[in-house]
């Protein structure tokens, strides 16, 4: 046994759980000195996955009353200028042409 | 004296006027290799008041139109300011004009991005853009 734990260490541990095999090999023992039962382990055991199995039911029905989001078909514009009014536009117009006109070499 | 002076202002006022004369008409002529660029359609005006790139980049193309949009932008901060108005609203408003101003041939952005080739009709510009 000891020689297929440290050379099979892979296809034992496929077997069964490793701490498990040692419990029944007598190895494990309790803080009494007497042999642990397999089975006390597995009922120890039961109430915190019975805890997280609600835990995981009660978030997946949660998540299912979320709103979905799903990426748009078309591309998403970004309309950069959408505060520049019109009536500044027209204020600045004529100044604007005026800076063309001495500006012409950058124009 | 003033005749000295009466035959000397002739020549005073010719040096002092051609520096003035190159400077104005230097500030009025575009740079060769600019024209060249805008008469080939590698360059056009954008709506945003600004030159962009119409094809493929170089390095050339980039740094002369680099050259240009940091100039026009000090033009438009320094008018912006005395209109009391955004840098990006002065901008946008000579975009207007350079757009409607672009010669036959001409390339040059519409609202959407896409590049167009100017033609003799009025060019696709921003609704906002006065007449």
């Amino acid at each position: 046994m000891k020689r297929n734990t440290l050379t099979r260490r892979p296809a034992v541990a496929k077997d069964s759980r490793m701490d498990q095999r040692e419990t029944f090999q007598g190895r494990a023992k309790g803080p009494d000195g007497r042999l642990w039962p397999a089975l006390q382990k597995v009922w120890r055991k039961r109430p915190v996955r019975l805890g997280v199995s609600v835990l995981s039911l009660g978030m997946v029905t949660a998540l299912s009353g979320c709103i979905t989001v799903s990426a748009p078909d078309k591309p998403i514009v970004i309309e950069l200028n959408i505060n520049i009014k019109q009536e500044v536009i027209y204020r600045l117009a004529a100044d604007a042409g005026k800076t063309i006109d001495s500006n012409k070499d950058i124009f | 004296m003033s005749r000295v002076f009466a035959s000397v202002s002739p020549f005073l006022a010719a040096a002092l006027l051609v520096p003035v004369m190159a400077g104005g008409a230097l500030a009025q002529v575009r740079d060769p290799a600019y024209a060249a660029a805008r008469a080939a359609g590698q360059v056009g005006e954008m709506p945003t008041g600004y030159l962009g790139i119409v094809g493929a980049s170089t390095p050339e193309l980039k740094r002369l139109v680099d050259d240009i949009n940091i100039k026009r932008k000090a033009v438009y901060a320094e008018r912006a300011q005395a209109q009391h108005a955004t840098v990006e609203e002065y901008a946008f408003t000579t975009g207007c004009k350079l757009v409607m101003q672009t010669q036959p041939g001409e390339k040059y952005q519409t609202p959407d991005g896409s590049w167009q080739v100017r033609g003799g009709g009025a060019p696709v510009r921003d609704s906002r853009c006065p007449a």
